[in-house]
């Protein structure tokens, strides 16, 4: 039954699913770069709910969750952090070079949120 | 119940073939950029040493080399584990980047300003990176440890796209970076479905397990097609042609030939090792369909190509086209063991010999732009006459890619199209014929121009020291030569193989 199967873990889970979806539709659609890594960070985000459930569901011998998939979290945000710095590093030169934040070609002039990036 | 996994003595190699570039990295950090060329020289001196040493006990022993970290056992703890195939990337992987250490020291001495400037010093840390990464790519047996060596070595060939600073080379960085994380983090959504199925990540375990749900389908579907964008395979290939045709010379030829075959390799793991037979055998099949239109279509654009650095890239995208129809020709799925098959030696060959011949092509192209001033083929005319040694290297290398004996390229093609062809794969052995002739197309209209007398001798911008083009030159070379192997040290490619189709 769907319904009894809705624990915490699932529940989770669900909006785990719903934000790696929300993530890779901004990654995927938006051809402002800004825009694309808040995507990957909500999709990082909804990634790392996922590894809660499972964390969650895995749990036994009392314990309240499996540490694993905890420990592999903690690693997993520092990664993201890391690679959006880099990447804001990038962005950032790219657009007090070419002022443009984007990597679309037809779009040279400056958009907002290559100016706001520059603030 | 015995482990499945036992330390073997001289596994300590496999922690120094991970761990040497990252304290160099360290050591440069906190010695200064005065010392950094000196420092990745040494540790590249040392490296080929441990990569050689490795290779050798592999084969004295005969079995897989196997370290467990903090000698905690998998399924919680992480082992290292280099088997035939690992070896072999290890032992390309230091070569390639030696020889790239050498052209580069070379290169960046051609200015004295730019000798230990900011971009050399940027250089040599970033080079270090991306050897450890590739390294703990080839050898880790736990999923999310592979994750984390695959973002180290995206990391570190982001910024070796974009080291001299311009707009476009800039925003082929970040394409090539938006890419790459894509990729990593489908590949790390993955990991997690697999740790909730399996409740651990290392591959044997996985491989072993008794049943499969519909987890590990999903998990597989995520995993491949991320790390196939970090490969650039067909469809996914768009970043890749500016990025490498954008960065310096010497790191376009690390990134060509080393970075995007790590991806390879995994997905090599994951479909061979995991993959239940018959998701396997469809997946095998999807791979091989997408790289034969890698093969065409991206020799075609190469063809069309008015930059001769572009026009390499394009190449790199078609041959790793070559490494992905190994899997229906390996008969991967149908329950043989494929790393016997003549299909499999072809890929590993492939494997081989794109990884030498393209990063000489690469230095090759960028001795020629840093001659002459750009890199356009049309103006280019008569450029064999005057920088000889690289155009020869370029003919050699070009060679090994069209697969002319007798060359690596030509063992490694021709044991593919046989493979085909006994196996009744008519489709595939026309793609790597037509694959072949395409090669030949954009190589000769290369050779075509150095061969010309133009109106007026092309002027070099600045002279260039024969020891710049001799690295180059060894590197073709070597690639040429491996067709004069004796396809018996590729029995190296079966150790520490069959014991996973005993697991339990």
């Amino acid at each position: 039954m769907s319904a009894i199967a809705l624990t915490s873990a699932s529940l989770f889970g669900l909006c785990g699913s719903a934000l790696v979806g929300i993530g890779l539709f901004c990654v995927i659609a938006h051809p402002e770069l800004l825009r694309r890594l808040v995507g990957f960070n909500i999709l990082g985000a909804g990634i790392f709910l996922v590894f809660g459930a499972v964390s969650r569901r895995g749990a036994a011998m009392g314990l309240g969750g499996d540490p694993v998939p905890q420990a592999m979290v903690i690693t997993g945000v520092v990664v993201a952090f890391a690679a959006t710095a880099l990447a804001i590093a990038l962005l950032r030169r790219l657009a007090s070079l070419t002022g443009t934040a984007t990597l679309d070609p037809t779009s040279p002039e400056p958009s907002e949120t290559a100016a706001r990036s520059e603030a | 119940m015995t482990p499945l996994y036992a330390a073997t003595p001289s596994g300590l190699l496999l922690v120094l073939a991970v761990m040497l570039p990252a304290s160099a990295v360290l050591a440069m950090l906190v010695l200064g950029p005065r010392h950094t060329r000196r420092i990745a020289l040494i540790t590249m001196a040392l490296g080929l040493g441990v990569a050689l040493a490795t290779g050798i006990e592999l084969v004295r022993s005969g079995a897989a080399l196997t370290y467990i970290v903090g000698n905690w056992q998998p399924p919680l703890g992480i082992a290292l584990r280099a088997d035939g195939l690992s070896v072999m990337m290890l032992a390309v992987t230091a070569a390639v980047i030696a020889a790239t250490g050498i052209f580069a020291r070379d290169l960046f001495s051609l200015d004295q300003a730019s000798c230990d400037g900011r971009l050399a010093t940027s250089f040599w840390m970033l080079l270090m990176g991306l050897w450890s990464g590739l390294n703990l790519v080839f050898l880790s047996q736990d999923l999310f440890n592979l994750y984390v060596a695959l973002e180290l070595l995206t990391f570190a060939a982001v910024p070796l796209v974009c080291l001299d600073g311009r707009g476009e080379t800039v925003a082929a960085a970040l394409r090539y970076l938006m890419f790459a994380l894509l990729g990593s983090m489908l590949y790390l959504l993955g990991a997690g479905l697999l740790y909730g199925a399996y409740g651990t990540l290392d591959i044997r375990l996985i491989a072993g397990a008794s049943q499969h749900g519909a987890a590990i389908h999903i998990a597989l579907a995520l995993m491949i097609p991320g790390l196939i964008a970090k490969a650039a395979l067909f469809p996914l290939h768009l970043w890749l042609p500016p990025a490498h045709a954008g960065a310096p010379a010497a790191a376009s030829a690390v990134l060509s030939a080393l970075v995007i075959k790590a991806p390879v390799v995994l997905i090599l793991r994951l479909v061979v090792e995991i993959a239940p037979p018959e998701a396997a055998a469809i997946a095998g099949q999807v791979l091989a369909v997408m790289g034969a239109a890698s093969i065409l279509f991206c020799s075609v654009m190469a063809l069309r190509q008015e930059r001769l650095k572009l026009m390499i890239a394009y190449s790199t995208v078609a041959q790793i086209g070559y490494l992905f129809i190994v899997f229906p020709l390996a008969g991967i799925g149908d329950g043989s063991a494929p790393w016997g098959t003549i299909a499999w030696t072809g890929g590993a060959l492939q494997l081989t010999s794109h990884a030498l011949a393209k990063a000489a092509m690469f230095m090759a192209a960028g001795i020629v732009a840093e001659a002459v001033g750009h890199d356009r083929i049309r103006d280019l005319g008569g450029f064999g006459r005057v920088l000889p040694l690289s155009a020869a290297t370029f003919g050699l290398a070009g060679l090994s890619l069209m697969g002319i004996p007798p060359s690596g390229g030509f063992i490694a093609k021709c044991l593919l199209l046989t493979a085909a062809a006994v196996g009744g794969q008519l489709w595939l052995a026309l793609t790597i014929l037509a694959g072949g002739l395409l090669a030949g197309g954009y190589v000769f209209r290369v050779v075509d121009r150095a061969l010309a007398t133009p109106a007026e001798p092309l002027v070099l911008r600045r002279p260039i020291p024969l020891r710049l083009e001799i690295v180059p030159l060894i590197l073709a070379v070597l690639a040429v030569a491996l067709g004069f192997l004796p396809l018996e040290p590729f029995g190296l490619l079966q150790i520490g193989r069959p014991d996973i189709a005993g697991a339990p």
